[in-house]
């Protein structure tokens, strides 16, 4: 069997994939990966559909060794790094590895996730229809540890591929959000304070909610309402007042009034903020959300296209990379 | 318990909607907790599910709301409005949309850690305590929190009583707990703010078991008192994977 063994890896590195869809209503949560941009671009870059399991990392790298057979593997992530038994990958490439190889991923220097990729997928046992697993159930494994052993596909191929057009996960731009179902327990003075202060990214944020530090949301009337379904995204309010934007390891129901639902493609980003990076929150319309989803989707779809086997434009990513000066100093 | 049936509902208000970012929608009959509203939202939610609308990916029915999940690609959102909003003004008869199933449990020593102290605040003897809550007929009102956690509407309002003040970080699986005004059939382990009085030998939620859940939101569940040796013996059937329970109706 080839398969990659766990050698060290961090607190929250496991399995994650589109996630877990369908048995909401009997409490189980979606999990999936906390960037679906990295998961795409990481899977395109082995020749695989975007939806494959992969490994996610957080706050830190890991080290696996390879066993059983031949691999071609790509990691992507904010400042992530793959090495390959000592041979450092530039970045946006993926890599083959044999038997024995050591391959080592970087911690994400400028984000929160880094994922880790490989030809056909991680066939780690599939459960409710995802390999994702969710932490708090134990529903498709547990967090990985040392000497864990992730099954994978021997692959014949083995043509290392690029992405030339680059990737960049963090810019300045905003977090779009929808005003939630509890929106008008909160005052206008909190909505003001909400739209326009910088709210910071906690160290305590996990899969489960990306906690903020900022100037607290008070309600008036007070933070408990009858439970109701939550989304990844929703922003609770408990009564202390901290906002905690739900990750996809949220619970399916909450207690907690919601004053606002950040959109699908900006829990991506905001979700690879790194801990201490401030950022600020603004309203986007219904459609705005929508036409976002679209364009995400485009991007995803394309992304098959636009890798490339390494060498071939090597003249030409040169030309990109260095003249056209459409890539800006901090992409990683 | 037989043809138990809820009443017509009169009052089939408008409800309100309100999207969850362009994932979801939330469709709110109310506030509070009312059985009424429970009916409301498990009738509303079977027959938006008979509609199967393309680009819904599911609901979770709740106390006193549903969440539609749909996906944004696919979905056209006016066709998705029109039919809740049809749906909502349908004056149809609600129902009970589920089965009843009949609850084996054990109380106090060794099972519900928190009996003696709750039936000493309510000033009960533990025996009134179990009387009380096998009495009632109740609702699976909603499964959340953890996979087949079944929130149960019905409790006897003398048997409230409020949540701890420090939540523990474990209480057993298939754990009985009063919580505030509500009542619960726990599933996994899991950390708690609610009162433990009991345990049962069924396991609601059970991955190699088919079906993995047992409870579904609407269902109804009666609570049986049983010995401690009828417990342990259930349990060993249970940890085989057989359901031990039949539902008494469908």
């Amino acid at each position: 069997m080839t398969a990659l063994e766990v050698d060290q890896c961090g607190l929250g590195a496991s399995v994650q994939d589109t996630g877990r869809y369908g048995h909401r209503r009997y409490g189980v949560s979606t999990a999936g990966v906390m960037d679906r941009r990295a998961l795409g671009l990481a899977n395109a870059l082995v020749g695989n559909s975007v939806d494959k399991a992969v490994v996610e990392l957080a706050l830190s790298g890991a080290s696996f060794r390879v066993s059983g057979g031949q691999v071609l593997l790509s990691v992507c992530g904010p400042g992530t790094r793959l090495t390959v038994s000592g041979q450092s990958i530039p970045k946006h490439t993926s890599a083959k590895a044999v038997d024995g190889d050591i391959v080592t991923v970087g911690p994400p220097r400028n984000g929160f996730y880094s994922y880790l990729a490989i030809a056909g997928g991680f066939q780690t046992a599939s459960v409710l229809g995802s390999r994702s697993c969710h932490r708090r159930s134990g529903i498709g494994g547990n967090l990985l540890s040392k000497g864990d052993l992730l099954p994978c596909l021997t692959t014949t191929a083995t043509k290392s591929l690029c992405f030339p057009e680059g990737f960049n996960y963090n810019n300045d731009d905003a977090i779009g959000i929808i005003p939630g179902p509890q929106f008008d327990m909160f005052n206008e003075g909190v909505w003001s304070q909400l739209l326009s202060t910088r709210y910071k990214i906690s160290q305590r944020s996990d899969r489960m909610g990306i906690c903020l530090i900022g100037p607290r949301l008070l309600c008036d009337k007070g933070h408990d309402i009858v439970s109701e379904g939550v989304v990844p995204g929703s922003i609770q309010v408990p009564g202390d007042g901290t906002p905690i934007v739900l990750g996809r390891d949220c619970q399916t129901v909450g207690g907690y009034p919601k004053i606002a639902t950040v959109i699908s493609t900006d829990l991506d980003r905001i979700a690879q903020f790194p801990v201490g990076c401030e950022f600020r929150f603004r309203i986007v319309s219904k459609q705005e959300g929508l036409d976002a989803a679209r364009r995400f989707s485009l991007w995803q779809n394309s992304l098959k296209k636009k890798v490339r086997p390494v060498g071939e434009l090597t003249s030409n990513l040169f030309s990109h990379n260095l003249i056209s000066g459409v890539t800006k100093g901090d992409e990683i | 318990m037989k043809n138990y049936t809820q009443k017509t509902v009169e009052d089939f208000d408008k409800p309100l909607l309100c999207y969850l970012g362009d994932t979801a929608l939330s469709v709110n009959f109310g506030e509070q907790i009312d059985p009424k509203l429970i009916a409301q939202v498990h009738a509303f939610d079977s027959a938006f599910n008979k509609l199967n609308l393309v680009g819904v990916i599911e609901t979770v029915p709740t106390y006193r709301a549903i969440t539609i999940f749909f996906d944004p690609l696919i979905i056209d959102l006016e066709e998705l409005e029109t039919s809740v909003m049809h749906l909502a003004s349908n004056h149809f008869v609600a129902r009970s949309v589920g089965r009843v199933w009949e609850v084996p449990v054990t109380y106090g020593d060794g099972f519900g850690t928190d009996l003696k102290d709750v039936a000493a605040r309510l000033a009960m003897t533990e025996n009134d305590l179990i009387e009380a809550h096998t009495a009632p007929l109740y609702l699976v009102a909603m499964v959340g929190f953890l996979p087949g956690f079944s929130y149960l509407s019905g409790l006897d309002p003398i048997l409230s009583v409020p949540r701890l003040s420090e939540p523990r970080a474990k209480i057993p699986s298939s754990s009985i707990s009063i919580g505030g005004s509500q009542t619960a059939i726990g599933s996994l382990e899991g950390p708690s703010g609610w009162h433990v009085i009991g345990r049962t030998p069924i396991r609601p939620f059970e991955l190699e078991r088919t079906p993995p859940f047992l409870f579904k939101p609407g269902d109804r569940v009666k609570f049986r008192s049983i010995s401690a040796r009828e417990w342990l013996i259930l349990d060993e059937n249970s940890a085989r994977g057989s359901l031990i329970l039949d539902s008494v109706e469908e």
